[in-house]
């Protein structure tokens, strides 16, 4: 297969395009320049579109001995994913940047203009397998190592898309496996830190990148029956379940902690209240993708509504409100669930469907 | 008759079969505008230096020696230049010439006169000339005219006499700077026209003949600059020397200090190996220059002709072929095309190219391995979309009719490739 392997600068990127090689495919790699702004030097663990990442990159083509080259998606990426991260912070929501960047750069800007110059897949260094049942039908399914496991921020891009993705580290043993491994191979960024940080959010202050790029926005704190607690910079810094960053001036009746329950962007309020307040045993979401038919009727299911959360028993069911809508049932309950997340929705280790969430109920 | 236009129709088919059969693992290096292969007697002459020692600098013997190649070389490229050899500033290349040249005469000038603080440079200059220029004005308090060109991207000489003739509160003019020949498209310059305009105001002027030298006539005879930038490594000469032709008379202020070599201008210890290489180099092209800038024409039409019958609605950039210049002279290098491919992007034809063995630029800077829009497309009035489409072929030497014909036969497949991948 004629193979485009996206190298970010990093050990996964690099160790994914050579067990790419090694699996016999002619791979070409390609870093995506995805920062308008590329003379600013990131260093460590920050980003994945600094020119020392890029330079990194290259290193490690030559190393294997693969074509490279930088296409420039700067602009689709400041259009999709900067952009709707802009959108859902000033809608009171609460995105994930990486689903998006997954959806609208890796596997669709990326993949499309791949295919269209002759590639037959896009190989990345995500945590995740992708098998082929007997029908050879393919299923998106958890890394062997549940701690990198990247399955959640990929089911975005729905089975058609699979069919073109490659993960080849999805049966790695451990990240320290991928390391030793990127070592042995004489790629320099064996000992690279990972990164963890928004990329295009460069000291990894989400709440200063947000006023820097919507302002200042002031208003009120109320508590759940409408007294004003406190005041804000900006509804669109919160998220739900949020406690930290909270100057409330008067202290709750009962002298509790506090949190986040709900921003309203159109009145531009933060209501906050006890910690109980935050669970909740139902959510709706919207744009669902079904790697299977979506379930008429309820069904069982695990249920993961953040990057690193821990799946929680649930069921789950297509909603009549919407061709692509759904509703989650959660058997214990869960703190904290803001609109604009990602869930995901597991059987086993397989990934039956996801959606974004756009509303909860206790 | 049917059955003849079959066989007709199929005896083309066969034939270009047997060339993208013949092109495949073909190899066919049309980018000689970035750097072009080392002539053989450069090669020999640096083999022969490079095994010597001494520092052309030191009083002993060894020094001599090594001095005597410098000098001896640095007469060569005068010669070849029509300059004189004490006119000659070795530096480390095209980039460091024309930063000393625009620094350098724009420190000298505000020194004379505070007022001169006007830089006049062509708005299709090389970075080179552009960012030392855009530096001074951001850290030193000049000012910048950015001297606009035509739809073929050649400086309108109105344009400089207005600019020149500003009475201006953002100081008088302090130079011009206008390259002899356009590295992106290949446009030549009027640049005795500059030169007269410039001198009838007593404005010093530079010009940038890094692309030009080899293939045009680059005689200070001629065009009485007080500042010409060259470099080896477009003419055959290794990477790493250029010069800057500094007229007698020219004030200028050093960017480079240390031990005072060449003239107190530029220290930095001289590279006795690759100045010569530089002057075998020069002193070959210059030699061969009318029969190659023939031979080179004749390829270039060969290519034109051929990407106009194959993908008729690339858009070549720059004057037509053909088209005469300043006294009658080129409109255009002879060795560079540069089109634009309407719907597709620069990214995907180098792509597509490189894998099908040949070797091309955008023809412009690039950013960490990104291709920017070509400041030199849209100061010749091109969209930033159009100019993403740009795809530059470039040939020299070791060009051959060999070379044109395996491009010729990729391009309408990759240009149709990227055509479906579209603007990303």
């Amino acid at each position: 297969m004629r193979v485009l392997a996206a190298l970010s600068g990093g050990v996964d990127s690099a160790v994914a395009a050579a067990r790419a090689v090694d699996a016999g495919h002619d791979v070409v790699g390609v870093h995506m320049a995805l920062s308008r702004n590329r003379d600013q030097m990131r260093t460590g663990s920050r980003g994945c579109c600094s020119i020392e990442d890029a330079g990194d990159a290259r290193r490690a083509a030559d190393v294997l001995g693969i074509p490279y080259y930088v296409w420039d998606l700067s602009e689709r990426f400041e259009q999709t994913v900067v952009a709707d991260f802009l959108a859902e912070y000033e809608a009171g929501r609460t995105p994930n940047p990486c689903v998006r960047c997954n959806e609208h750069i890796k596997f669709e800007a990326l993949l499309d203009k791949g295919v269209a110059l002759g590639f037959d897949a896009v190989c990345t260094g995500h945590y995740a397998r992708v098998e082929i049942d007997d029908d050879g039908v393919r299923a998106l399914h958890r890394a062997r190592d549940a701690a990198k496991d990247q399955s959640y921020v990929l089911a975005v891009m729905g089975p058609e898309r699979l069919a073109r993705a490659m993960f080849p580290l999805g049966d790695a043993a451990t990240k320290d496996d991928v390391r030793r491994e990127a070592a042995a191979r004489g790629l320099s960024v064996s000992a690279k830190p990972d990164s963890y940080d928004i990329c295009f959010v460069a000291d990894g202050d989400t709440q200063g990148f947000l006023r820097e790029r919507l302002g200042s926005r002031p208003g009120d704190v109320v508590d759940a029956d409408g007294t004003v607690v406190g005041r804000h910079d900006g509804a669109y810094a919160y998220t739900v379940g949020q406690r930290r960053g909270l100057a409330l001036g008067r202290p709750a009746a009962d002298g509790r902690a506090r949190y986040v329950l709900e921003v309203q962007p159109a009145t531009n309020t933060v209501v906050v209240g006890a910690a109980e307040l935050l669970t909740v045993h139902r959510l709706t979401g919207e744009r669902a993708v079904w790697f299977d038919d979506a379930p008429r009727a309820w069904r069982e299911c695990a249920v993961q509504v953040r990057a690193h959360g821990t799946p929680v028993p649930g069921r789950v069911r297509a909603a009549s409100t919407g061709a692509q809508d759904l509703e989650v049932e959660l058997h214990e309950g869960l703190r904290g669930i803001a609109p604009g997340q990602s869930v995901v929705l597991y059987d086993g280790t397989r990934v039956l469907g996801q959606a974004t969430v756009a509303g909860s109920g206790r | 008759m049917a059955g003849a236009a079959v066989r007709a129709g199929s005896a083309v088919l066969r034939r270009l079969a047997a060339v993208s059969s013949l092109g495949a693992g073909r190899e066919a290096y049309l980018d000689h505008a970035a750097t072009t292969p080392m002539h053989p007697l450069a090669l020999e002459a640096m083999a022969r230096e490079l095994t010597r020692t001494g520092n052309p600098s030191s009083l002993h013997a060894a020094g001599r020696a090594a001095r005597r190649v410098v000098e001896e070389s640095r007469e060569r490229i005068a010669a070849a230049l029509g300059a004189d050899p004490g006119e000659v500033l070795l530096t480390s290349g095209g980039t460091e010439a024309d930063n000393l040249a625009v620094k350098g005469i724009a420190w000298a000038r505000r020194r004379a006169d505070p007022a001169a603080r006007r830089l006049l440079v062509s708005a299709v200059e090389h970075h080179a000339v552009l960012d030392p220029a855009r530096w001074l004005v951001e850290h030193e308090g000049a000012s910048l005219v950015e001297l606009p060109v035509d739809r073929d991207g050649v400086l309108a000489l109105g344009g400089l006499a207005r600019a020149l003739d500003a009475d201006d509160a953002e100081g008088a003019p302090a130079l011009v700077s206008v390259m002899w020949a356009n590295n992106e498209t290949g446009a030549v310059q009027p640049v005795r026209g500059v030169v007269g305009l410039a001198h009838e105001r007593g404005v010093p002027v530079h010009v940038d003949a890094v692309q030009s030298v080899g293939t045009l006539r680059v005689d200070l005879q001629q065009v009485a600059a007080d500042a010409v930038s060259v470099s080896a490594h477009k003419v055959g000469g290794p990477v790493g020397i250029g010069a800057l032709v500094a007229r007698r008379g020219l004030a200028l202020e050093p960017v480079l200090h240390g031990g005072g070599h060449e003239r107190g201008v530029r220290s930095g210890t001289l590279p006795a190996a690759a100045a010569a290489g530089f002057a075998a180099a020069l002193e070959a092209a210059v030699a061969s220059r009318e029969a190659e800038a023939r031979r080179l024409e004749g390829l270039c039409e060969r290519l034109v002709e051929g990407v106009r019958a194959t993908v008729p609605d690339a858009v070549l950039q720059g004057p037509r072929i053909g088209a005469a210049g300043e006294d009658g002279g080129p409109a255009r290098l002879p060795g560079i095309a540069l089109w634009t491919f309407p719907g597709c992007d620069g990214d995907s034809l180098i792509y597509l190219l490189d894998t099908a063995g040949v070797r091309c630029s955008t023809g412009a800077a690039c950013t960490a391995g990104v291709a920017q829009p070509s400041h030199v497309l849209l100061a010749s009035g091109l969209g930033e979309e159009q100019a993403r489409g740009a795809l530059r072929l470039s040939l020299g030497r070791t060009s051959t009719e060999a070379d044109v014909d395996h491009v010729l036969a990729v391009l309408p497949d990759a240009v149709a490739r990227a055509r479906r991948a579209g603007l990303a």
